[in-house]
């Protein structure tokens, strides 16, 4: 793409221009739909990519420190204030319960929080997404390589919590190796989800009836803090559809010892919950995006 | 005409709700030509430019951009188009150079070639100096440079300007049409939105005014003040009772004038014998094309 040289052969517009006026459309040449080409283009996905990198070498610091900070408070303030009172919870001692609960939500907070308000500030204050598509990149591979990124991100920092929770007294078990790869999985749901209310919404302000009425119950309501079995049985239904309940038993299972039946229904809600989120996410961000 | 062209529309409608931005306009630029889209605010030119990178999709009409058929194939256009907003989306927290390093990937330049590229860029927008300076601290002048650099880093075939210099003072607006002059002579093609006549008249080879989303004259810009403003325009300067009374005189001998704040204009002042109206005669401009066609003032 570089030198001028190599492009002309794609380029052959009939020569005698007037006289192929009519013929050019009937052409032997494929019907635009058929000729879609190149979904999902590696080159593309990776074009976006580097921009996030890019970017990101620029506030990694904060993202850090809030993504250390946080585990410590819950930790400090729950271990502490609420471990006195029971020591035990679900044959597990809470600080181990709970070192590996708030695994999963800050695989939740990292990725929802980004795809809803980053994605929203990119399209609607910088323009970024304009200029992105200006370039070969179709929204597909835009959204997919923002979703993506945001994953990774989440697959990486949700481990700082169980790190903290080591200094506190948790000794975790080989497993531990698969918690990114829950993080990814969690954060590529959840930052589908963001994206799709960022779709939505007509102003940031409109996050906040998201994050009040789903975001808080699903973070509440996912056995992170407290046993779902505990709950009246209708929360305690609502929990097993939650996908950041699966992700909260997957990550104590790799922890402590996996159970492969209930393991592998909740990689298959977290699976389903993903490629859901991430077609509905490319589908709203297309409309929003292309008039 | 026998070039090959690069942007071809047929019969292109674009509606949104009720409104017809775009309203059937066929239009071709060749290879190597320099085409100004002139109109008002609203006349339907960002959103012809959005069209040609599919970033608007034509209810009605065929749109080729360098040989490729939109929307379907229009990411491979894309790869050999050079776009410039009109509205700066850089990133404000990035240097130049990272700025550029991100769109030659994007824009698939091969990693060896990237390095290259990226410097390439930077003398165009003469920020080699400033290469590792972030935005933010860039000047509006160099961010503006920037952002054509920016669309010019994977050697583009065709180059698509949406107002390019709106709102940069007198003198930056100088160093940019140099800038694009300079991708003329390269061969580049270039399609240039805007709204200021002088920026249209200088670079443009050809000219599409368009207004109310139709393309209401096409042609060389001196070909367009000939056939629709003639050689010579009087200009009558003077209070406003003097200047409804000299328009009512013209339009008795049924001459077209324009007003242009303190002044009427009458145009085709080389036709008119007799009429003893005192004022400055001038050669005939683009504007006055531009105000008979739209209606509206030029800048």
């Amino acid at each position: 793409m570089s030198g001028r040289a190599d492009v002309p052969a794609g380029a052959e517009p009939g020569p005698g221009a007037p006289a192929s006026d009519g013929a050019a459309a009937g052409q032997g040449a494929p019907s635009p739909r058929a000729r879609r080409i190149g979904r999902l283009e590696p080159a593309a996905i990776a074009g976006v990519m580097s921009r996030d990198v890019t970017v990101f070498t620029r506030y990694w610091l904060s993202t850090t420190f809030s993504s250390v900070m946080e585990p410590v408070i819950y930790l400090l303030a729950f271990g502490f204030g609420l471990g006195v009172l029971v020591p035990r919870v679900a044959g597990l001692d809470y600080i181990d319960f709970i070192g590996t609960g708030i695994v999963a939500t800050a695989a939740l907070f990292s990725s929802v929080f980004p795809g809803m308000f980053s994605t929203f500030i990119k399209y609607r204050f910088q323009h970024t997404y304009d200029a992105l598509l200006a370039a070969p990149v179709d929204t597909e591979e835009l959204v997919t390589a923002e979703v993506t990124w945001i994953s990774i991100r989440a697959g990486v920092y949700c481990m700082a919590p169980l790190v903290v929770a080591v200094f506190f007294g948790l000794r975790p078990g080989p497993g531990v190796v698969l918690v990114p790869l829950i993080g990814f999985l969690t954060g590529f749901g959840f930052a589908s989800f963001g994206v799709t209310i960022a779709a939505f919404a007509k102003s940031i302000d409109n996050f906040n009836y998201v994050i009040s009425a789903v975001v808080t119950p699903l973070f509440l309501v996912a056995g992170a803090f407290f046993p779902v079995d505990g709950l009246p049985a209708v929360a305690a239904a609502i929990a097993q559809i939650n996908p950041l309940f699966h992700s909260v038993e997957l990550v104590r299972h790799a922890v402590f010892g996996l159970e492969p039946v209930a393991d592998l229904i909740s990689v298959g809600v977290l699976v389903a919950f993903a490629v859901l989120m991430w077609r509905i996410a490319i589908w709203r961000m297309r409309a929003r995006l292309i008039d | 005409m026998s070039r090959p062209a690069a942007i071809s529309l047929r019969g292109v409608r674009k509606r949104f709700g009720p409104v017809v931005a775009v309203d059937g306009i066929d239009l071709e630029v060749a290879e190597g030509e320099c085409l100004g889209l002139l109109g008002p605010n609203g006349a339907g030119k960002s959103t012809t430019m959005r069209m040609l990178t599919a970033q608007a999709i034509a209810d009605e009409g065929e749109i080729e951009v360098l040989g490729r058929r939109l929307p379907g194939d229009s990411k491979r256009a894309r790869a050999e188009c050079g776009v410039v907003p009109q509205q700066d989306n850089l990133d404000v927290e990035l240097t130049a150079r990272q700025i550029l390093a991100v769109f030659a990937r994007l824009y698939r330049v091969p990693r060896r070639e990237r390095g290259a590229a990226v410097d390439r860029a930077l003398e165009i927008a003469g920020l080699t100096e400033r290469a590792d300076s972030v935005v933010d601290e860039l000047s509006g002048g160099m961010r503006r440079r920037l952002l054509i650099a920016r669309g010019l880093v994977h050697r583009p075939r065709l180059v698509l300007l949406d107002e390019p210099t709106v709102g940069l003072d007198p003198q930056v607006r100088q160093e940019l049409w140099s800038l694009i002059d300079a991708l003329r002579t390269e061969g580049v093609t270039v399609l240039m939105s805007t709204h200021y006549i002088e920026e249209a008249e200088r670079l443009a080879d050809r000219v599409a005014v368009m207004a109310k989303g139709q393309i209401v004259a096409y042609g060389r810009p001196s070909d367009l003040v000939r056939e629709h403003a003639g050689r010579e325009t009087l200009e009558v300067y003077g209070p406003p009772a003097r200047l409804r009374e000299v328009e009512a005189r013209a339009s008795e001998r049924g001459l077209s004038t324009r007003r242009s704040g303190t002044a009427v204009a009458i145009l085709r002042a080389e036709d008119v014998n007799g009429f003893d109206v005192q004022g400055e005669r001038r050669a005939a401009s683009l504007e006055d094309v531009f105000v008979v066609l739209t209606g509206a003032e030029g800048e």
